[in-house]
């Protein structure tokens, strides 16, 4: 048994050292979930990244490798996939997808001086990780903030319910400041109700509760994939309030088999809409489905934004491939609060601890694609 | 009140899709001993032929449920021979592992297969719900077809097992595999028989679970299984009536515990009531108490 | 010879494997040749082997299968990072090394705690009756820890349980888990961990109440009818296990600057277990070779990019086929048992006994 393990270490290691690597190319990481409970999101961003790079090696000028690894959205595996893509020369990390496991790398090249831009780890803590990582994505506080402040100004009659993940971080970030800044400008809250596993699971109790509260306004911080079953629930329940999503909920739209209707009228804070007109939204999204036979959602526009922020973070600061990542590294935390750049999830601009600006967009889903919600 | 009765009737079929699960669950155990943590995978797999025959195919939701039955039946006896059986003489603890193994590849080929995005199942179900007290409790198609076959299943296989040959042959092999081929039961034959069986129950459960939580990914299976396997050991592993019993009182459990006690801790009330029915009943709800000699 | 082989030899046998391994690492490390890769997975694999160490204890000495020891983990390393980071900022030690020492000691308790109570009903019952409890005591400190808030303000400790918005230094935040940890955890520890391990694990199996340990596997109906105490027996293995798995934890978080009690969740459990099946149930050697080799395995496998976990599977049970082959097995046994007929004639006789820990 050992001399069979033993045969295989070696052969794998084998492959490992044949990839060697071009030096006039900034080698690219990306690190993020491609197996396991959120592969979606994670093969997303590697899929982005890698369309992404292709795309912009086409360009001429600055030249990207991108090398994706899995980390099934664990830290210690994270950590494992960062230490693996230093072994292979990494220059800068555009990553990672999930918050626990991207605040586990942070720290780590934080102490190593490697430049992060993570276009999906969303907690507020990601930042304070370190100076040397940036967000392309919004933070969870300002997601939440900004959906009460929209209903207050938009629906101040509304009698206000949340469902929450009492599992995920991502989802207890956004309603504890949705409900920090609802206190705030008082915006009143009758009911709030949990949930603790992302897994295909019963949420009658919660839509019951939401029903009996006599809420008519459901805040739903949460993934798309619960989320259908809640509104299938509701639905079953005869239960038809008004649903808000945030970004998690974008996406839904393209999921296999859904039936359109039970997302009529669901409105949803997103800073991406695959279905918009622009040149840059529907040149992503053409190449994407033909490449991986999937609209892309707004991981995957995230992480193309990322490679052009990236793109034009380096030819501001002037990097050559052939600097070292710690120098990459003082150049770039330097350069990334003048930058503005204009992508397909908005104008951004970015504060030296990281957090980006970007003004949060509210849509509402009106046949098979979004429409303004103003 | 009515929000009890709808409590009641959700748990009533959450607890189904448990039970049906658990059964399968419960008949392999009986006859081979050993946890099968793949049993899970096979749920998912069974929803995932499903969705692809209705969406791709363009088959009629029957046909689908039929197409399945018959691809989870196969799956089941193809791993049995390929992995459990040729470690029948090995310690349970190495066939646990191999099951786990199982687990991992059928979850990892799904999501090579159809990938890691989501999908949504409709459900395979076109009967009409029916409403109680003046509308006031709804009752959907999908609750009442999943109790309904729960039943039936149960009592089906309680009729297998206590009176036909086959069926008391699985029971003769469950109780002594030497002395059963003494008496000249094909011990295999009866092995990849329950397996298939547990398969076949896998893929109605599948289907069953998605028609009313109609979300699909690789995992889906993982933890209605884990909850199964509680549903089954509740009842008193290897006993029919006794999965039945476990499955239906776990989603009621679940159900209230959420309803009533906390969303956020759901899952730790089920598990407590586990442990506090063990201490009480080391054996299960209907378990046999097995009298130790010396 | 072969006496003195067997009393001495067995027991140094896995002291020799941790210290010379150890000595290859640091000599790999200082001389730059060690990949970051491995590197980085030093300390992770040190809490591995204590973990499948004492899972062994539990499994192939006392002959119990707990599929919950994830749990004693992630008890023990919350407890850790807790017990860090309020020395750190609500006593302001700031000594890494002592910080360590405590956080590992307060790891080890608190498992230990939660091991007595667990022990106490799990230990009632049998078979897979225990197997499914001790899974079910896993999941509950999961979905508890889940809900648990922790922080320091102005020395004092505050426990907030739902609540997310504590004042001062956040130690634990809610699902997120353990956040802005001192990774104060170093490779030197990790390593006398397993030494300490190692020391109690084969100091407990080798004196009195370790033989009535497997007195009490093998026949329990024997043993209780020659007066032994089954409770307190089973007890110290199970508690002693949790102690070494809380101490683990405290190792493994604090190598990290934020781990979430969803990682110590049902799949640990099991990859811990595997460990102990693939070394050989109640093989100390093997323990440990298992850990090691299966904790870097699935980093190897990266070369397979996609595949990777479809090769850790079909790996995995191709490994178990193949250890449980019966023809290959019956030719392992036969080519031993001539080599020693060869050698030691008078020790023949001995060859027939089969090593007692693989009954279980």
């Amino acid at each position: 048994m050992k001399k069979i393990i033993a045969l295989l270490l070696a052969a794998a290691m084998l492959m490992t050292a044949c990839a060697a690597l071009a030096d006039e190319a900034f080698i690219i990481g990306s690190i993020g979930p491609t197996t396991g409970p959120y592969a979606q999101y994670g093969s997303a961003v590697e899929n982005a990244a890698k369309l992404c790079a292709d795309e912009i090696n086409a360009l001429g000028g600055v030249q990207f490798t991108v090398l994706g690894e899995d980390d099934q959205g664990d830290g210690e595996l994270a950590v494992n996939a960062y230490n693996k893509l230093m072994d292979e020369g990494m220059d800068i990390l555009l990553g990672t997808v999930t918050s626990g496991a991207c605040m586990a790398v942070a720290s780590v090249a934080n102490e190593e001086r490697l430049f992060m831009l993570t276009p999906s780890a969303s907690n507020d803590l990601v930042n304070q990780s370190g100076d040397q990582i940036f967000q392309v994505c919004f933070t969870d506080s300002n997601q939440g903030a900004g959906s009460a402040e929209w209903i207050k100004a938009n629906r101040p009659e509304a009698k206000v319910g949340i469902i929450y993940n009492n599992a995920l971080d991502y989802s207890i970030g956004i309603t504890n400041s949705f409900e920090n800044t609802a206190k705030e400008i008082g915006l009143e809250i009758i009911a709030k109700s949990a949930f603790s596993d992302d897994a295909a699971a019963d949420f009658s109790v919660q839509v019951a509760a939401m029903k009996d509260a006599g809420v008519d306004f459901v805040f739903l911080p949460i993934y798309y994939t619960p989320a259908i079953t809640i509104l299938t629930q509701a639905k079953a329940a005869d239960y038809a309030p008004t649903f808000f999503g945030v970004d998690g909920m974008d996406g839904v739209l393209e999921v296999e088999g859904l039936d359109q209707s039970l997302v009529q009228g669901v409105y949803m804070l997103t800073p991406f809409d695959a279905t918009a007109t622009d040149e840059m939204t529907v040149n992503f999204v053409t190449k994407y489905v033909e490449l991986y036979g999937a609209t892309p959602n707004q991981f995957a526009a995230d992480a193309y934004d990322g490679m052009y922020v990236l793109k034009l973070a380096i030819e501001t600061a002037g990097l050559t491939a052939d600097m070292s990542y710690e120098d990459m590294c003082e150049k770039l935390v330097e350069v990334m609060p003048t930058l503005h750049y204009k992508g397909l999830t908005g104008d951004m601009t970015w504060s030296a601890d990281g957090t980006v600006s970007k003004l949060p967009n509210a849509v509402m889903i009106e046949g098979d694609h979004y429409v303004s919600a103003e | 009140m009515i929000s009890f009765l709808s409590h009641l009737v959700n748990g009533l079929s959450l607890g189904s899709v448990y039970a049906i699960i658990a059964l399968g669950y419960s008949m392999v155990y009986g006859i081979a001993k050993m946890l099968n943590f793949a049993h899970g995978d096979v749920i998912m797999v069974g929803a995932y032929i499903s969705f692809c025959a209705t969406q791709y195919w363009g088959l009629p939701p029957l046909v689908s449920v039929l197409c399945s039955m018959v691809v989870c039946t196969v799956l089941g006896i193809i791993i049995e021979r390929l992995a459990y059986k040729p470690l029948r003489q090995a310690g349970s603890l190495a066939v646990l592992i191999t099951a786990i193994g199982v687990s991992y590849l059928l979850q990892n080929l799904a999501l090579l297969i159809w990938g890691a995005n989501p999908k949504v199942f409709s459900s395979v179900i076109s009967l009409a719900g029916f409403t109680l007290f003046d509308g006031q409790l709804k009752i959907t198609g999908e609750v009442v077809v999943t109790v309904v076959t729960c039943v039936a299943v149960m009592l089906l296989l309680t009729w297998f097992t206590g009176k036909t040959r086959t069926g008391r042959a699985i029971r003769a092999v469950s109780e002594d595999k030497g002395a059963a081929q003494l008496m000249g039961i094909n011990v295999n034959f009866s092995i990849s028989l329950t397996f298939a069986i547990g398969s076949f129950l896998a893929a109605i459960a599948g289907v069953l679970l998605c028609s009313s939580y109609n979300t699909l990914m690789p995992t889906t299976g993982s933890m209605p299984g884990i909850k199964a396997f509680t549903a089954a050991v509740f009842g008193g592993i290897g006993s029919i009536p006794g999965a039945m019993l476990g499955g239906i009182l776990l989603g009621l459990i679940e159900i209230f515990g959420r309803a009533y006690i906390s969303t956020e801790l759901a899952d730790a009330i089920v598990f407590a009531v586990l442990i506090i029915i063990l201490l009480v009943k080391p054996s299960g709800l209907l378990g046999k108490n097995v009298q130790e000699k010396v | 010879m072969s006496k003195k082989w067997k009393k001495y030899g067995s027991y140094a046998l896995p002291f020799a494997l941790v210290i010379i391994s150890f000595i290859v690492c640091e000599i790999l490390i200082s001389g730059g040749k060690m990949s970051r890769s491995l590197k980085g997975q030093l300390i992770p694999i040190c809490a591995y082997i204590v973990m499948a160490l004492s899972l062994n204890l539990v499994v192939g000495f006392s002959g119990e299968l707990s599929l919950g020891h994830a749990g004693f983990m992630s008890v023990g390393a919350f407890a850790g990072a807790i017990v860090s980071g309020w020395l750190l900022n609500g006593a302001g030690m700031e000594n890494a090394t002592l910080r360590l020492i405590i956080a590992l000691a307060a790891g080890g308790i608190f498992a230990g705690i939660a091991g007595v109570l667990i022990g106490i009903p799990v230990l009632r019952l049998r078979g897979d009756y225990l197997a499914i409890v001790t899974l079910a005591f896993g999941e509950i400190i999961r979905n508890v820890l889940n809900c648990c808030y922790f922080s320091v303000n102005e020395g004092k400790l505050l426990i907030g349980f739902n609540n997310a918005n504590l004042p001062g230094t956040i130690l634990v935040n809610g699902p997120q888990g353990a956040v802005k940890v001192a990774k104060i955890a170093t490779f030197e520890v990790g390593f006398a961990l397993v030494l300490f391990t190692l020391l109690v694990i084969m100091n407990l199996v080798r004196s009195r109440s370790g033989r009535a340990i497997m007195a009490i596997r093998d026949n329990r109906i024997a043993a209780e009818a020659s007066g032994l105490n089954v409770t307190k027996y089973k007890m110290m293995a199970f508690v002693t296990s949790a102690v070494l798995a809380g101490m683990a934890g405290a190792l493994y978080g604090l190598s990290f600057s934020t781990f979430a009690a969803a990682k110590f969740k049902f799949d640990t459990s099991i990859n811990i277990l595997v460990f102990v099946v693939l070394g050989g149930i109640g093989n100390i050697p093997g323990s440990i070779i298992a850990a090691a080799v299966l904790t870097i395995l699935p980093e190897q496998l990266r070369a397979f990019s996609d595949y990777r976990m479809l090769a850790y599977a079909v790996v995995l049970i191709l490994m178990m086929l193949i250890t449980n082959n019966a023809k290959l097995k019956g030719f392992v046994m036969t080519l031993r048992e001539n080599r020693k007929k060869k050698k030691l004639p008078d020790a023949a006789a001995e060859a027939g006994q089969t090593k007692g820990g693989e009954q279980a």
